[in-house]
């Protein structure tokens, strides 16, 4: 036994592999969508004993770093726009400073019950409206056959780019465009919000930047990283100040998600841009099942329906974990899945390629 | 794999990082007594975990990713025309 701190757990080799084990899925995810893992690292290490805030300020200081390697990686394919990433990032600190402290009036008025059902509508409503349409979107454009050709900007995405509001101007490489900062501020705002709340901010941040500035997926996805990453240092500078950081837990969940973000990242090249919707569309829509299923425990505990017996609570609770963690793994499947058909058929070409030129 | 045969593997890049790595590892692990102990003190300590997620993330991202290069699992050389 170690003498560690009250707050820390002892860690076995068992609990060390699942950590590595899930931030390897977590980071391959992240890798593509530029989010993600957080809904399952944060209630995983919960499962494990780890008080709530520690779980969240540990989670959060394998983001940052973790989003950080992702963001040079996907540089490196032209990817990222830094300017959008850290514009939105910045705004995105206040929403999750803010977002934190609608957390903290909820609990100390409604308690740990009334925080609860408000994270779980919260994810319900957002997952349903922003995961459903992105879902729907990639349909259109999966059913329409135009998925080989480049995104158009949408309508609203176009409005937005031919608003000039005289010394708000910036012009951002993602969207080819100028954008008034006062369309990025409550953008980044909402992103941080969501992340304080539901932990992925990613799920606004990048339809945010799809569908309303207008960037393409693949950059929005990568941009994302960058607001993650000034997100994430911030949030870990004031949870490591409380001395909630557990470090162990951090860097254990680090070294899988490196591996992971590492080909996540990879994947984005071999795959055409409207999967980034159709895997961060599927997640957000499971996920929404996920916590739907405990909007009724949290309703009992409020007494606004009747009691659930011990056994149905155990079975919503164990039921909506394990459809976090399949959303996660069919991501990682689909991610995985694309990536390897996208190298046959590089591989095929390059052997017909041969071929044509009489190299074999 | 295309491209692994014109391309050198970053072989010992990938060793020396990766033993850096897992001395890193070994000594958060084999010394987290005293890491969590001081990592944790919080105020002007909070630095302490930050500073070594950057170190962490510099040698085990740059392991990581020579890893999946050595594998041979690289970037697509042209997106467009990948299916």
């Amino acid at each position: 036994m170690h003498d560690i701190m009250p707050n820390f757990i002892n860690l076995d080799a068992i609990t060390i592999l699942y950590l590595f084990g899930v931030g390897f899925v977590g980071g391959l995810v992240s890798g593509f969508i530029g989010s993600g893992g957080a809904f399952v690292l944060t209630p995983g290490m919960m499962s494990l004993g780890v008080p709530g805030l520690v779980a969240v300020a540990s989670n959060m200081c394998h983001k940052f770093p973790k989003a950080l390697v992702g963001s040079l990686k996907r540089a490196k394919y032209g990817q990222v726009d830094v300017k959008l990433g850290i514009v939105l990032g910045i705004s995105a600190e206040a929403g999750v400073l803010y977002g934190a402290q609608i957390q903290e009036n909820i609990k100390k008025a409604f308690g740990d019950a009334g925080s609860n059902l408000y994270v779980s509508v919260a994810f319900v409503v957002i997952l349903a409206t922003v995961g459903g349409f992105v879902l729907y979107d990639a349909w259109k454009t999966y059913k329409s056959g135009n998925s080989q050709t480049a995104e158009k900007t949408g309508k609203l995405a176009k409005w937005v780019q031919s608003i000039n509001i005289p010394g708000t101007m910036v012009y951002f490489k993602a969207l080819n465009a100028r954008v008034s900062i006062l369309f990025t501020i409550p953008l980044g705002f909402a992103t941080g919000m969501l992340a304080a709340t539901i932990a992925v901010g990613g799920f606004i941040g990048v339809p945010a930047m799809i569908y309303v500035l207008g960037a393409p997926s693949l950059m929005a996805s990568a941009t994302e990283l960058v607001i993650a990453f000034v997100m994430g240092l911030g949030g870990s500078l004031k949870y490591a100040m409380h001395g909630l950081v557990d470090i162990r837990l951090a860097m254990i969940i680090l070294a899988g998600s490196l591996f992971g973000i590492q080909l996540g990242a990879i994947g984005t090249t071999y795959v055409k841009p409207f999967m980034i919707k159709v895997v961060m569309g599927l997640i957000m829509v499971i996920v929404l099942f996920s916590r739907g299923l405990m909007v009724p425990v949290y309703l009992a505990q409020l007494g606004l329906i009747g009691k659930l017996s011990d056994g149905m609570v155990s079975l919503l609770k164990t039921t909506s974990f394990a459809i976090m963690i399949f959303a996660l793994l069919l991501g990682a499947f689909i991610v995985l899945r694309a990536m390897w058909q996208g190298r046959e058929a590089e591989r095929l070409r390059h052997a017909t390629g041969a071929l044509e030129h009489g190299e074999v | 794999m295309a491209q692994s045969t014109t391309r050198k593997k970053p072989v010992g890049a990938m060793i020396v990082m990766g033993i850096i790595s897992i001395a890193l590892y070994a000594a958060l692990l084999l010394k987290q007594d005293w890491v969590n102990n001081t990592f944790a003190k919080g105020g002007w300590y909070a630095l302490l975990p930050i500073v070594a997620a950057f170190v962490f993330s510099y040698f085990h991202g740059t392991f990581t990713g020579h890893f999946w290069t050595v594998l041979g699992v690289e970037a697509a050389k042209k997106k467009k025309e990948v299916k």
